[in-house]
């Protein structure tokens, strides 16, 4: 009977370790433009993500203006000109785990699944694939992954006149540390 | 002991099961208030047309200013529609902090020298904050004529008081006091007031159309009259070019707010240019 007492109440304990959903609100995205002329980077270290480990169901959402840039005009004019981050202020993500069963979210590990969903940014949704590493170590997941972004799948349109300093598709990278729910 | 053990069963698990809601996701990282953003490019630049808008220069921006306010239309051809003589001014301002920016300035008007501080004092927000409040104080200084440095001094102190409506329009009212340590004439005042009232029409993502009027209220200098500027902001990449027609000569707060003479409707209008060019000179944490 204690025996039994005793793992359940382990069960509950751990149960963190265990969980079906991991998450995080202070997940990072990146982007890179990059072009012989200029070279544009953008940091958000503000990233909602979720993912549930059962079903393999994830959910990203960031807010547009959480965007840094190294120069201050950068920012102004991704905000105001391509992304009008007023009218469209979240960009986000819903997709599954292709293969959710590959992952064994108890054990410390590298899995290598990929990711299908829609990417909705500047009101636009896209289907997108993208292959992302997921790092289970210490009761914690991280979520790595690069992806391509081209600007006129989304209607973000770049003025000629600029068009040689900002790169026709942007590559995405994620750097989500999750823990469980 | 069974008891416990079927509180421990019924506890252990319940956490996960609560959140199996298939709505959304998101929702299991609990509700998250909605953060009221700052409400950003209420203008395109820290100008309006020549007076101060209530935009800064973020922290490690420096900007580089050309202005030119040519002689009046009315001449047409004889002065090639005044292009032939104009005055200059030109500023270097730097952004210290996200809301303190510093600048100084040599105009070819009465050959002044000037400097300022502008200061936000609030940002608007999406909630909670309608206007943007900031403090701009300027001094700046004749050098002409024989007077002594002292006696060539005024002083501005002027409140921007801004509200971005929407997307396409803007606001701003700039109550302005400004003093001549020495003026003209014995019946001129020493102080002056004056309610500056500018705003700004978008007109596409990278044009906007802008306004600003400067009415002196109560006493003011002999012979002057109000500065009234219209113009457009066009932005390409790192310039914003500025291109108006206004009845002021002058680009410092005393000379286009106190010192302008020649009506508007007397044809008294300028062409004129401002030209800002931004370079990051310090970047932020993190690149």
């Amino acid at each position: 009977m204690q025996k039994i007492l005793l793992t359940l109440l382990f069960s509950g304990i751990f149960s963190g370790a265990f969980a079906q959903k991991w998450g995080t609100r202070a997940g990072q995205v990146d982007f890179f433009s990059k072009t012989p002329l200029e070279n544009i980077e953008a940091r958000n270290k503000a990233v909602s993500a979720v993912v549930d480990a059962a079903t393999g169901a994830v959910a990203v959402s960031l807010q547009v203006r959480d965007f840094k840039f190294e120069r201050a005009l950068m920012e102004s004019h991704f905000n105001e000109n391509y992304l009008e981050s007023d009218r469209f202020p979240k960009a986000e993500f819903r997709g599954t785990i292709q293969n959710p069963k590959a992952i064994d979210w108890a054990k410390d590990g590298v899995y290598q699944v990929t990711v299908s969903g829609n990417l909705t940014i500047h009101g636009v949704s896209q289907k997108v694939t993208a292959p992302v590493q997921i790092l289970v170590k210490d009761g914690k997941a991280g979520v790595t992954g690069t992806f391509p972004v081209r600007l006129a799948d989304y209607n973000i349109k770049i003025p000629t006149l600029v068009a040689a300093q900002i790169a026709e598709s942007v590559d995405v990278n994620l750097v989500i540390a999750m823990q469980p729910l | 002991m069974k008891y416990f053990a079927f509180l421990a069963l019924l506890f252990s698990p319940i956490s996960s099961f609560a959140q199996s809601g298939n709505d959304d996701l998101l929702d299991a990282l609990g509700p998250q208030a909605e953060k009221a953003q700052l409400v950003t490019a209420t203008f395109k630049t820290t100008r309006l047309v020549t007076a101060h808008s209530i935009e800064n220069l973020p922290a490690g921006v420096l900007d580089f200013r050309i202005s030119h306010r040519f002689n009046t239309l009315q001449n047409g051809f004889s002065d090639f529609f005044g292009l032939d003589g104009a005055t200059t001014k030109l500023m270097l301002d730097y952004g210290l902090t996200d809301r303190i920016m510093i600048g100084i300035g040599r105009s070819s008007f009465n050959k002044e020298i000037d400097g300022y501080t502008k200061i936000r004092l609030l940002r608007q927000r999406t909630t909670n904050m309608p206007l943007s409040v900031s403090y701009m104080g300027a001094i700046s200084m004749r050098t002409n004529n024989g007077y002594s440095a002292s006696q060539n001094l005024n002083f501005t102190h002027q409140l921007l008081i801004a509200r971005k409506f929407s997307d396409r329009f803007s606001l701003q009212l700039s109550p302005t006091y400004s003093h001549y340590n020495l003026v003209p004439l014995q019946a001129d005042p020493n102080n002056i007031f004056a309610l500056g009232i500018g705003g700004r029409v978008r007109l596409s993502r990278r044009a906007t159309f802008n306004a600003e009027y400067f009415p002196v209220l109560g006493d003011r200098l002999s012979g002057t009259t109000d500065a009234l500027a219209i113009g457009f902001d066009i932005e390409t990449g790192g310039h914003v070019f500025q291109l108006h027609f206004t009845n002021a000569p002058g680009m410092t707060e005393r000379s286009y707010i106190g010192e302008t003479r020649g009506k508007v409707t007397d044809g008294n209008i300028r062409f004129g240019f401002n030209i800002s060019r931004v370079f990051t000179i310090v970047k932020p944490k993190g690149f």
